[in-house]
């Protein structure tokens, strides 16, 4: 799950790159639009991986199963 | 991919300006023993002293490999480059500067100066993750991890935002403002540490006893408030020299504005901290000092990308802000995340970094400079966490990260130097934090 999230983030990267490219200067409020929904991805992407963190986490507790 | 010319040449600079930057930069050291002091004092006693050994370490290999490899990627201004083309605009991404540093002596003096810069930017970044995995992080590993971070992550960020890379270009390129504004390093030192960081705590797991099964999180407090006090004394004098030597270098600021810069700097931690201050009152009923420093350090973290942009008011409010932020958020990435961070360095540098770089756009004068920095830092977590996420746990498969689990029990100090940092003292059993 961990790996999953990670895997999101770059697609929202490429949202805000695409902003760039798709949308011409004279059109802030698009170009922002399209930035704000590629770092939303972002968080998306993050989220998914603190709650894999927190899922692998669980049973690791205390570091007893550590080496 | 086609090598491309910067159209981002620095100006010729003056006698005077060359010696100010140097002197700067030969006190900006101060912000590494800063930084050092600080994550010994927030780690344990029985790893004290193989945290600031490691902290040597790591400023030598970082320093090392960036001389070796990472120079090479990061390029300079005006110089040749790596470039997709990509909608009828050129995307510089990567650098081609000499190798092994050939010719530095005859370069001219702002590149000289802007690798020398480089050089103290990577090892304060390399420093981060080191404070983050403490008590648990292994030497070689901790090197390993300054190495690779050295080597690749800071070079391609460095080039992208000083060296004339397609960040610092959007403004050219996409009439977004002045392009990417990190004049310090907010972004190429700071939330790039910060995201090494994470990754490294990702990787290398908590402390033993830290998240006990079924209960809350085990307090692990520093073991030296003094340290961690008077390191952030010596940070504000590194953070100053950083602040307007990166002035001078990356935004070609005049003279004149340089005491501006100065004072927002000591402004932004100021507010930090007496935020800080007020909000640990009010939460704990007294002010804590690991928390203080904390605060007075995402201060200055924030003032890395506004100090040289914003007015002194506008100054102390980023700082207050940042203040009121990175206490609440050191909770809730250890409450809420599981996340180990003895040093508070994911708090500190990197919402601190991040809340200075969106703070400059926003206060910048420039039209669609907000934008600006939200696409720099859509490409930090877009492509700076999972690519580093990804470097060290490849890292990791070589080199463990985490000591074993009897190392962790007698503590770093005699089980990787064979001697601990205060041999007169009893030193705290494990059995204590439960």
């Amino acid at each position: 799950m961990k790996f999953a999230g990670l895997l999101v983030m770059p697609a929202g990267f490429f949202l805000a790159l695409a902003a760039l490219v798709l949308f011409p200067a004279s059109n802030p409020g698009a170009r922002a639009g399209f930035v704000l929904c590629g770092l939303a991805v972002e968080v998306l992407g993050l989220v998914v991986s603190v709650r894999g963190h927190l899922e692998a986490q669980a049973p690791k507790a205390n570091g007893e199963d550590r080496p | 991919m086609t090598p491309a010319l910067s159209p981002a040449l620095p100006p010729v600079m003056t006698e005077a300006t060359f010696v100010l930057v140097l002197v700067l930069l030969l006190v900006a050291p101060l912000a590494l023993a800063g930084v050092a002091l600080i994550n010994t004092g927030l780690g344990r006693s029985r790893s004290a002293a193989q945290s600031l050994l490691g902290s040597l370490a790591i400023v030598a290999v970082a320093a090392i490999a960036f001389a070796l490899v990472g120079a090479t990627f990061a390029g300079t201004a005006g110089g040749a480059g790596h470039s997709l083309h990509l909608a009828g605009k050129a995307w510089n991404w990567l650098g081609t500067g000499p190798f092994f540093l050939a010719g530095l002596g005859s370069a001219p003096a702002p590149a000289q100066l802007g690798l020398l810069f480089e050089f103290l930017a990577v090892a304060l970044a390399a420093l981060i993750p080191w404070g983050s995995g403490a008590d648990r992080l292994r030497l070689t590993a901790g090197c390993a991890v300054a190495a690779v971070l050295a080597a690749f992550g800071f070079p391609l960020l460095a080039h992208w935002v000083w060296e004339g890379g397609w960040l610092s270009q959007l403004g050219v390129n996409f009439s977004l403002g002045a392009g990417f504004l990190d004049p310090a390093g907010a972004a190429s030192i700071h939330v790039l540490g910060a995201l090494s960081a994470l990754a490294v705590v990702w990787i290398a797991g908590p402390r033993k006893g830290k998240f006990p099964q079924g209960g809350f999180a085990t307090a692990m407090p520093g073991h030296n408030a003094v340290y961690i006090l008077f390191g952030c004394l010596l940070a504000l004098a590194g953070w100053l020299a950083f602040n307007v030597a990166g002035a001078v270098l990356w935004l070609h600021a005049p003279l004149a504005a340089l005491p501006v810069a100065a004072v927002n700097t000591l402004l932004s931690a100021s507010g930090a901290v007496v935020a800080t201050f007020a909000v640990t009152r009010i939460r704990f009923g007294k002010p804590d000092a690991s928390l203080c420093a904390n605060g007075w350090l995402s201060g200055l973290v924030a003032s890395s990308a506004a100090a040289a942009i914003v007015t002194p008011i506008q100054s102390l409010m980023i700082g207050l802000i940042a203040g009121v932020l990175t206490p609440l958020l050191v909770e809730v990435l250890e409450l809420a995340a599981s996340i180990d961070d003895p040093s508070g360095a994911i708090a500190v540098h990197g919402a601190g970094g991040l809340w200075g770089l969106l703070a400059a756009g926003a206060l910048a004068p420039q039209s669609g400079q907000f934008l600006a920095q939200l696409v720099g830092i859509a490409a930090l977590l877009g492509l700076g966490l999972p690519l580093l996420y990804l470097l060290f746990w490849l890292v990791n498969r070589f080199v463990p990260l985490r000591v074993d689990s009897d190392g962790e029990r007698i503590g770093m100090d005699l089980h990787e130097l064979g001697g601990g940092a205060y041999p007169e003292f009893v030193i705290h059993r494990d059995d204590s934090y439960r």
